[in-house]
């Protein structure tokens, strides 16, 4: 195993280098090849390492990276069970999103072609050295890295000013997180000298009350930044900027998922911390509602899919936060699944439409286009949580452990999941079904995607509507939930440590026959609300305009943080900079000047003045360096 | 003789050799001045010299304490003979050039 592992982040990184270097000669066919061909290599070993790893203990030490006297910490991979599932998730996506990519993208230019290619390599390969780490310090080197790509590649478009203030919005509230995750780092180091999972996990036992909590609470600032909640969530929906692939990408096979599994790795910490725990629920609580209450008003494609994640990573943070770590991880992989089909669909959308987002505009696709109708709807099926999808399983195993909790979770977990239904299918019939409400030139032009477009969608719709039963709940039949056998060797200390509640069975049907019947029901609604379609020129009132313009939101950072650091800025600028330094600099200049102009003068040219000058000055050296007690005796002696 | 006598003699020289070189216009004569001032300190020089070395011989024979003063004065009648030559060069040039000895006439290289 040791001598493969390294392969799997080289080759994106192979690919990163072949297409970013190459970009100005590689025609779009060989760019593709080569991006797409290098994610299904990793993809491939990622899948002979799954093979292996019960067998291994994991950590694969390539070299050392930072070794200063005894201080070390290495360059290594570790290669467990968690880590194998998110290898398979990113690469296995991935793949399908470059081959999708492929045909999506094909209207840019040979270089820029290779450009996108270059940088969605880059951002795999970023996102593997995160899950592959085996310490802090290499999962902040990803962790920076897919902050970079988001970058790159939610600017793409860079010639658009909009896109790049969404990049860079994307950017700084990852930091902010950042500097969170970094901190805890710091934190860890110094209180236990390493920053090796294994070693910190087996030395939390040394560390007081407060550092767990502080470290846990940074961790998750990190996480927060990085996974898009409350309060630093709002650079998710700009990043739609970017191309819808990468949409697809960041939002459901990389980037947002390495908060979950920072959390999800570091359990021990947090299972020793509940105070950080309740924290993590409820702030995850929150985001679901509160994003899920946003998407039920959008009317760009994108958005509502965009709300629609936060919304699921709130969910999955409300099971890390109950202690779920396995319904997180499984909702992770579920979510993967159907976000990314619901992207997928949603570009393949756009693409017919001509780059038309509003779903206000569109109607009766699945006339034009049935796969991607068919898949579409069984994504909205798997995130509403309709059974047997996969949703409604990862769904129901983060919820029911929410109401082990408390049932106040529960309650407001599953309005969130009624909300979710409602938007989906709202989204749903308004494009789908109904009469076309675009122009007649766009319903003219309206097509099915080629084919590299639909067996991804085909794929992931296979995926979205089995993934599920990797993890059927224990209620229907004994040791029928694989994944948390599967997983049980990372979660055994947090385990051993609080015992996961367990319902009984009847509780746990009749919650989720509740819940189903409801969710049905909604979604009926919702056909029937919008079959019509709705009109573009109503406006909205009371909390639907709240809801429209995001709980204002944006126009409440801008007035508490992003203006006065503005006005802040301006002051030093113009009155900081201006008067004060570059007076400081210029007054020197200045008096230097005036000062040699004045000095000029007493070279008169008269050589009676130059002896005058010499021997007064003379005198006044005398009088310096002779001043002494005991001449000035022997002078007064003198006269 | 009281080296007091030998002080206020140096003094009056030197100060006489100030007097000129401030007052006087005549390169030659400030010249001379300078060469005044020159000795008045070789005067004091030797004047210490033989009071140090006196005294140091009253107590210790062999002793040669205080005669590098007089060595200096050789020094410095090297370095003004030297100076003697190249400052007559300067003003026998300066003549060649002003038809003067003037040295309120040396400001030519201003500006």
């Amino acid at each position: 195993m040791s001598k493969i592992v390294f392969l799997v982040p080289l080759l994106p990184l192979l690919g990163f280098l072949i297409n970013g270097l190459g970009r100005k000669s590689l025609s779009k066919q060989v760019t593709a090849v080569i991006g797409s061909g290098v994610i299904l290599g990793s993809f491939l070993l990622s899948g002979y390492l799954f093979s292996l790893v019960p067998a291994g203990n994991g950590v694969v030490k390539l070299f050392d990276f930072i070794a200063v006297n005894t201080f070390n910490i290495s360059f290594s991979f570790q290669v467990d069970q968690l880590s194998v599932l998110f290898l398979l998730i990113i690469t296995g996506i991935g793949f399908l999103i470059h081959v999708y990519s492929a045909a999506y993208m094909k209207e840019e230019t040979a270089d820029h072609y290779a450009r996108y290619f270059a940088y969605l390599n880059l951002f795999v390969f970023s996102m593997l050295l995160l899950v592959m780490g085996s310490n802090y310090v290499i999962m902040f080197i990803g962790w920076e890295g897919v902050g970079l790509c988001s970058y790159l590649l939610i600017g793409y478009w860079f010639k658009n000013a909009n896109y790049n203030y969404a990049a860079k919005k994307a950017f700084i509230m990852n930091r902010i997180g950042d500097l969170g995750f970094l901190l805890a780092v710091f934190w860890i180091l110094y209180k236990l000298g390493t920053v090796e999972y294994n070693e910190v996990f087996a030395g939390v036992a040394s560390l007081s009350k407060t550092d767990i909590v502080s470290i846990t609470l940074l961790l998750f600032v990190g996480a927060m930044g990085k996974s898009a909640q409350i309060p630093l969530y709002t650079w998710l929906p700009d990043a739609m900027a970017g191309p819808t692939p990468v949409s697809a990408l960041i939002h459901a096979a990389t980037m947002v998922t390495a908060g979950i599994y920072m959390i999800a790795r570091s359990n021990i910490l947090y299972t020793m911390a509940p105070s950080t725990q309740t924290v993590v629920a409820i702030v995850g609580l929150a985001t679901a509602i509160f994003a899920a209450s946003i998407a039920l008003k959008q009317n760009d494609i994108k958005k509502v899919l965009a709300y629609s994640t936060v919304s699921q990573l709130g969910y999955m943070f409300l099971g890390l936060g109950v202690g779920a770590y396995t319904g997180a991880v499984f909702h992770v992989i579920t979510h993967a699944f159907f976000k990314a089909l619901l992207f997928l669909g949603a570009g393949s959308v756009i693409h017919a439409m001509h780059h038309e987002q509003d779903i206000r505009k569109m109607g009766n696709l699945r006339k034009y286009m049935p796969v991607t109708h068919i898949t579409f709807l069984l994504a909205c099926l798997a995130i509403a949580g309709i059974p047997p999808f996969s949703g409604f399983f990862s769904k129901d195993e983060i919820l029911a452990a929410a109401f082990a909790h408390s049932p106040i979770y529960y309650l407001i977990g599953v309005g969130g999941a009624l909300m979710t239904a409602f938007y989906m299918f709202r989204l749903y019939t308004l494009t789908f079904l109904g009469s076309f409400r675009g122009t007649h030139e766009q319903e003219h032009h309206l097509h099915e995607s080629p084919s590299a477009m639909t067996i991804p969608l085909i794929v992931l719709a296979i995926l979205s509507v089995l993934g599920g039963f990797i993890g059927i709940p224990e209620a229907f039949a004994a040791n029928s939930h694989w994944l948390e056998h599967y997983l049980s060797p990372i979660f055994a200390s947090s385990t051993a440590l609080v015992e996961p509640h367990h319902l009984s069975r009847s509780q746990e049907y009749i919650m989720m026959g509740v819940v189903t019947a409801i969710i049905i029901a909604i979604i009926l609604f919702a056909v029937n609300t919008f079959k019509k379609g709705i009109g573009d020129t109503e406006e909205a009132k009371g909390i639907g305009k709240l809801l429209e313009n995001k709980w204002y939101i944006d126009e409440l950072y801008d007035a508490v943080i992003v203006n006065p650091l503005n006005s802040f800025g301006g002051f030093l600028k113009n009155v900081i900079e201006k008067s004060g330094i570059d007076g400081v600099v210029n007054g020197v200049g200045k008096l230097v000047a005036y000062g040699s102009r004045q000095l000029r003068l007493v070279q008169s040219g008269q050589v009676a003045n130059y002896l005058l000058i010499m021997i007064l000055s003379m005198v006044i050296f005398f009088i310096i360096w002779f001043n002494d007690l005991h001449i000035m005796r022997f002078i007064n002696k003198l006269f | 003789m009281p080296i007091q006598y030998y002080i206020y003699f140096c003094l009056t020289l030197f100060s006489i050799g100030i007097i000129g070189v401030l007052t006087r216009r005549n390169a030659i004569i400030v010249f001379m001045c300078i060469e005044l001032m020159l000795n008045a300190v070789n005067l004091l020089l030797v004047a210490f010299s033989k009071m140090h070395h006196g005294a140091a011989l009253a107590a210790n024979p062999a002793s040669t304490a205080g005669i590098d003063g007089q060595l200096f004065v050789f020094f410095i009648m090297v370095v003004a003979a030297a100076e003697v030559s190249v400052g007559l060069a300067i003003i026998v040039m300066m003549y060649r050039n002003t038809h003067s000895v003037d040295i309120n006439f040396l400001n030519r290289l201003k500006n």
